[in-house]
């Protein structure tokens, strides 16, 4: 092999080499420019709009987990539209709550402006009036009355059984003190400990 | 195939009733021949239920799209595990599964009693005999999974997306699992009641079944969360949909008994209140069925409705009718052997958690079905979803939580005030100190804030417990602390696997806390494009989209679209793919609308939740939901230690508990030790 030869691959490898290292230090980038079509885009779900900066406003957002998606998936606006993509009614109410800011209404107005369109239904919660109040307060009261009654016994017996003196201990067996076990009580208890620790 | 397990599911009509009858008058009677004829009966029931279960599944796996149900729930291409898991995907799979697993549960329980419960077997297989007969008859007469179609398709539907999940595969099992063991407990309790042996019998028969049971709802509700989680796309796992809430109440109501059960065991009281709560557990499990299968209120879990719901109601009142007037005509029989000393004790802890559990029921159930009363009083719908369900229950369920570490605390009977220093002092400033850091740290949501100090308080408590009696075992046997503390444990498992599902519960307390903190951004992205997210601990992630790739597998053609994800600048794991499916049949038509696939990082302290929406005017140009959710991974892990616990509750072995409920005698101590004893609790914890 001639060394001119060998002069020839070494000069192959640099030029090589020379256009490798560049590109393996190079850290990928890509054109954010455009996007390329989807080979099957009917198979990739409904086509979607660009996001908005109303898709992420937090007031949108709070008035949206208000309302109920119409679809009948009991979700909220908000969940509906970012989870249930094939859903088409999330999206149009969305967009009705966009319309409605833009006209400077306040969370408030909105919400009638809803529940006027829908009835109450449309809220993810009932308003707080009339008999909805039943729905907020009866578990509280029931809650309320029944735990009283039983604090109201349980103190009232705690006062009847509370440890008498001595002398009358006799006449309530429910208030015998430790010393009082009678001597085959206490021999049958020392036994049954002795065992249980066996 | 389907002709035999035709012919099953009517033999085990008749045997049905067949046991139900003989069972009752074996009972009353005290005949051995028919109360033979009852046990063999149960034995039979299982055989025959499952050579009906065992002829579906054949149908299933060989495709058998002449059989409506196959043809309903399958397609040629839908993968085995699927294939199986549609013999309970559908309402008439799904009921005869209903009967096979409570048939085998039946005979189990005849099979595993005890003999000296053999008084109460007669009756538990009438009861068991007659729920798997209203089941049977469901099946048969109103949705029956063997119906043939008047023509054969050369494909059948497929199973809905959502159900092709692994998730899926065992959550419903597990559900069905726990709610369906509630029967067996409850036949027990229904034949204490129509033997009139109402001792401490059933209760001792039970103990197990309803841990058993509890424990399999308690996953099961876990995996449905964890299903809804990785398979809805919503990026939470709690939505208070109806069916949940319908699998939520047995739960509640079987907690508040397996407290309340205590009191009875150790004091003779409460004994009409346990049978109330197991049979509004058993008919809550119903109810639950009920609004599953009717679709009387809408849910997104309810893929199958149909006219069942009636069966059910109607075998609803006839139960509710049978248990209130058994419970009335048995109520003198039922009466306490003992009062409540003082508000001060653990009887009244235990009063008010299950106070509190029945109370969180009654308002998850009244918000259920307010739906419908205020159609019926109104006549205007409301809905009734998560900001209702939140702002009422979240304290009910923080009072609970701080009961939890309390219960423990105070002694039996009556607690002096040195005995409540001594128990509290270390727990309460525990809690303080974990308060002040969360203010320290700028912590300023008050239901989460309450959580994790609550939860600092039990923890605290349940530590307190172990060292206190490790403590007392080393001192007074002189073993090692290790030693001490496996003793400690393995001989007291139902007290200490108690506190350890405690810890369980504490973590799920946690992790549910962490949602306040969830923070969620959506994006439009062309490939290389980023967005900035920040995590509520602080850290910065970008995300970056890859690009969108599209492909065939199995039974779905695959829209994949990934996003890089650096944190705080740095790489953090590999690009996460969400995906949108499009499942098709064996000829490659599309069956259900696209269905979409999250993507999720799993840590311990947050997980990153990637949706990918859909792509924007038919590119690459992808449209991403990104959820940062904290605390999520504890949710699972608080089922493993709740299991753990439940584990060692229930391992078998020679507790003291155990020994000293064979011997009426020895529990009659617990009765009549005097009010001031429990208060030197080591000298108890010792002797355990």
């Amino acid at each position: 092999m001639s060394s001119a030869a060998v002069m020839d691959r070494r000069a192959l490898l640099r030029g090589g080499m020379a256009a490798i290292v560049p590109v393996l230090a190079q850290r990928p980038t890509q054109d954010t420019g455009s996007a390329a079509p989807l080979r099957q885009p009917e198979l990739a779900g409904r086509p979607r709009d660009r996001i908005t900066d109303y898709e992420n406003d937090p007031f949108i957002i709070g008035v949206e987990r208000r309302l109920r998606c119409t679809c009948g998936c009991n979700l909220d606006v908000h969940t509906c539209r970012t989870t249930d993509f094939t859903c088409t009614y999330a999206p149009q109410l969305h967009r009705e709550v966009v319309a409605l800011v833009e006209q400077n209404k306040s969370a408030e107005e909105i919400l009638a402006a809803f529940v006027a369109e829908y009835g109450e239904t449309i809220l993810m919660a009932p308003p707080k009036e009339g008999f909805n109040w039943a729905a907020y307060l009866l578990p509280g009261i029931v809650i309320g009355i029944v735990g009283s009654v039983i604090a109201w016994v349980l103190i009232r017996r705690s006062r009847m059984a509370a440890p008498a003196p001595a002398a009358s201990n006799k006449e309530s067996p429910g208030a015998l003190s430790f010393t009082e076990l009678s001597e085959d009580d206490a021999t049958r208890l020392q036994a049954e400990l002795q065992r249980l620790e066996q | 195939m389907t002709i035999l397990g035709q012919l099953a599911l009517w033999l085990a009509l008749l045997l049905g009733a067949w046991g139900t009858v003989v069972g009752i008058l074996g009972g009353r009677r005290g005949d051995p021949a028919l109360i033979a004829s009852a046990r063999r009966t149960t034995y039979v029931l299982a055989g025959v239920i499952s050579v009906a279960a065992i002829s579906l599944v054949t149908a299933l796996l060989k495709s058998d799209f002449n059989v409506a149900y196959v043809a309903s729930y399958t397609s040629r291409n839908l993968p085995i595990a699927y294939k199986l898991s549609a013999f309970y995907g559908g309402q008439a799979g799904s009921l005869l599964f209903w009967a096979l697993v409570l048939s085998l549960f039946a005979a189990a329980a005849q099979w595993l009693t005890p003999r000296r419960y053999s008084y109460l077997m007669p009756y538990v297989a009438a009861v068991t005999s007659f729920v798997i007969l209203f089941f049977v008859m469901v099946t048969v007469f109103a949705a029956n999974p063997f119906e043939r179609l008047p023509f054969t398709p050369v494909d059948g539907r497929g199973l809905n997306p959502q159900l092709q999940n692994p998730g899926m595969v065992i959550h419903p099992p597990m559900l069905y699992l726990g709610y369906i063991s509630i029967t067996i407990p409850f036949a027990f309790a229904v034949a204490a009641l129509l033997s009139k042996r109402l001792d401490m019998g059933w209760l001792h028969a039970i103990r197990k079944w309803t841990l058993i049971s509890w424990l399999f709802l308690s996953v099961g509700i876990t995996l449905g969360m964890w299903w809804a989680y990785v398979e809805l796309g919503w990026g939470g796992y709690w939505a208070w949909d109806p069916v949940e809430n319908a699998s939520f109440l047995p739960w509640l109501t079987m907690t508040a008994f397996l407290h309340s059960v205590m009191i009875q065991e150790k004091r003779g009281m409460l004994k009409r209140w346990n049978m109330t709560l197991i049979s509004l557990s058993f008919l809550l499990s119903i109810f639950g069925t009920f609004i599953t299968r009717s679709g009387v209120i809408s849910s997104v879990h309810s893929f199958t409705q149909s006219s069942v719901g009636y069966f059910f109601l109607a075998f609803l009142g006839l139960s509710i009718v049978g248990v209130v007037v058994l419970i009335w005509t048995r109520a003198s029989l039922l009466k306490t052997e003992a009062h409540l000393d003082s508000a001060l004790s653990r009887e009244a802890s235990f009063f008010f958690n299950n106070l509190l559990l029945v109370g969180m029921a009654f308002s998850v159930l009244w918000g259920t079905l307010f739906p419908i009363i205020s159609e019926v009083v109104r006549g205007t719908q409301v809905t009734v979803g998560p900001p209702f369900f939140n702002q009422v229950n979240i304290p009910i369920g923080l009072g609970l939580l701080a009961l939890t570490g309390i219960g423990p605390l105070i002694a039996w009977r009556r607690a002096s005030p040195r005995n409540l220093r001594r128990q509290f002092a270390a727990p309460l400033v525990l809690a303080a100190l974990v308060a002040l850091a969360l203010i320290a740290l700028g912590l300023r949501d008050f239901y989460a804030g309450m959580a994790f100090t609550i939860g600092a308080f039990v923890v605290g408590a349940i530590v307190q417990e172990f060292i206190r009696g490790t403590g007392a075992r080393h001192r007074l046997h002189g073993e090692n602390p290790a030693l001490a503390f496996v003793r400690l444990v393995g001989r007291n498992r139902r007290r200490y696997g108690g506190y350890i599902v405690h810890i369980g519960i504490v973590i799920y307390f946690v992790a549910f806390a962490g949602q306040a903190f969830k923070t969620e951004i959506e994006a439009s992205l062309k490939p290389g494009e980023s967005v900035d997210l920040r995590s509520p601990y602080g850290h910065t992630y970008t995300f970056t989209h890859l690009g969108v790739s599209q492909y065939e597998a199995l039974n779905r053609f695959v829209s994949a679209a990934s996003l890089e994800i650096t944190r705080d600048g740095k790489p953090f794991g590999r690009p996460l793919t969400s995906e949108k499916r499009q499942h098709v049949d064996s000829f490659g038509r599309p069956t259900f609308e696209p269905s979409t696939e999250a993507a999720i990082r799993y840590t311990l302290r947050e997980d990153i939740y990637v949706v990918y929406a859909g792509s924007v005017e038919g590119t690459e140009e992808a449209v991403y939901r990104i959820t940062i959710n904290p605390l999520v991974t504890w949710v699972w892990i608080g089922c493993m230690v709740l299991v753990f616990g439940g584990a060692v509750t229930l391992w078998p072995g020679g507790t003291v508990g155990a020994r000293g409920l064979r011997r009426p005698t020895e529990s009659g101590y617990q009765a009549r030790l005097p009010a001031e004893m429990p208060i030197e609790r080591e000298g108890a914890e010792v002797l355990s």
